[in-house]
């Protein structure tokens, strides 16, 4: 690099601006590749984005934070995003009171699987009791999580991690089991990835269906709020 | 439509507020969603704007989630000594939550009306 490239390099790497064009531009290489791979949950264009991005960053030797400072306006959407869920969910109102009673248990069971299977087969394999505790509510939306992981013993940042990672899982093998196992009801799909894998799972599904979508995001509020309450408890009294 | 922005905006504060308020264990926005759904019980309908608003942030959803998922980078060498146990834990757990969840509601969705959606 010339000098003076190497200026504009430096300019540039000190505003937000580059994160944020760098964060966009990654997303859209996901979506392309997504699209290129005749939109194969596999080819999800999160875990793509992702990838690209700590791959440019370790390059470069740009630390997380600095990245951060850019990408906080692409991460603060979050917030009103969760908001929004509301339309679907209003959307498919008549649905939601007409299965509550078995969408209620099914969330049970699956927020009391998607914690007890964790654990279980960490400690199994050898997983610290830190990790365990920061597995355990890695199908909750982030924030939430994060909030159980440290009540329980956990590291709130792995924590976050581990959701983002389950979340991208979630989207990109539950589609495919659900074909196998022959499931077709899209409120089925819905709750199912919902409450598997939060947000990241509930935006594939909003993709495929507005009825997935809606029943996806009311499973992500509900489960968040059940292992909210279930967790600690359980966790107190087992371990 | 910035009216419908504001909307949500402030339905999220409040939710914020809310969950500050009565120590709920449920994250703002998450307090806001519900606020927001029950104005629009009350309303009886979306507002034309207030659609396009929504819509418009949910279609591009996934891309919210990029900036915490780089954050894998801090705990790589943590992740990397326990690496088997996680992502075994991880793929499994997450396959056993979606087909459990996803049977049960077959199972019970049948006789409450369910079917091809």
């Amino acid at each position: 690099m010339t000098a003076g490239l190497r200026d504009i390099w430096v300019y540039l790497s000190a505003s937000p601006l580059l994160a944020l064009t760098m964060t966009l531009a990654a997303y859209q290489v996901g979506l392309w590749i997504h699209q290129r791979a005749g939109r194969h949950p596999l080819a999800n264009p999160v875990l793509i984005a992702v990838v690209v991005l700590v791959a440019l960053l370790l390059g470069t030797g740009t630390d997380y934070a600095t990245y951060f400072e850019g990408a906080q306006f692409v991460h603060f959407l979050l917030g009103p995003a969760t908001v929004a869920l509301a339309l679907p969910l209003y959307r498919q109102i008549e649905r939601v009171r007409r299965s509550l009673l078995a969408i209620t248990v099914s969330l049970l069971t699956g927020s009391m699987v998607a914690a007890a299977s964790a654990v279980g087969i960490g400690a199994l394999l050898g997983a610290s009791r830190e990790t365990l505790a920061s597995l355990a509510p890695k199908s909750v939306t982030a924030p939430v999580a994060m909030g159980i992981s440290e009540q329980i013993g956990g590291l709130p940042s792995l924590t976050a991690v581990l959701v983002i990672l389950t979340g991208i899982l979630g989207a990109a093998l539950g589609p495919l089991l659900l074909n196998l196992m022959g499931i077709r009801d899209m409120a089925a799909r819905g709750l199912a990835i919902g409450t598997a894998s939060h947000g990241i799972g509930t935006a594939r599904a909003l993709q495929v269906s507005d009825l997935a979508g809606a029943f996806a995001g009311l499973a992500m509020g509900l489960n968040a709020l059940a292992t909210a309450i279930l967790l600690p408890l359980v966790w107190r009294l087992v371990l | 439509m910035l009216f419908f922005l504001t909307v949500i905006f402030a339905c999220q504060l409040a939710g914020e507020l809310l969950v500050v308020a009565l120590g709920l264990p449920v994250p703002g926005p998450v307090a806001g969603m519900v606020l927001l759904f029950a104005g629009l019980v009350i309303r009886r309908g979306i507002p034309d704007d207030l659609a396009r608003v929504g819509d418009g942030l949910l279609s591009n959803l996934s891309l919210l989630f990029v900036p915490a998922g780089v954050g894998v980078m801090l705990h790589i060498a943590l992740i990397g000594e326990q690496a088997v146990a996680i992502s075994v834990a991880l793929v499994v757990s997450t396959l056993a939550t979606v087909a459990v969840t996803a049977l049960a509601m077959r199972l019970l969705g049948r006789g409450s009306g369910g079917g091809e959606g």
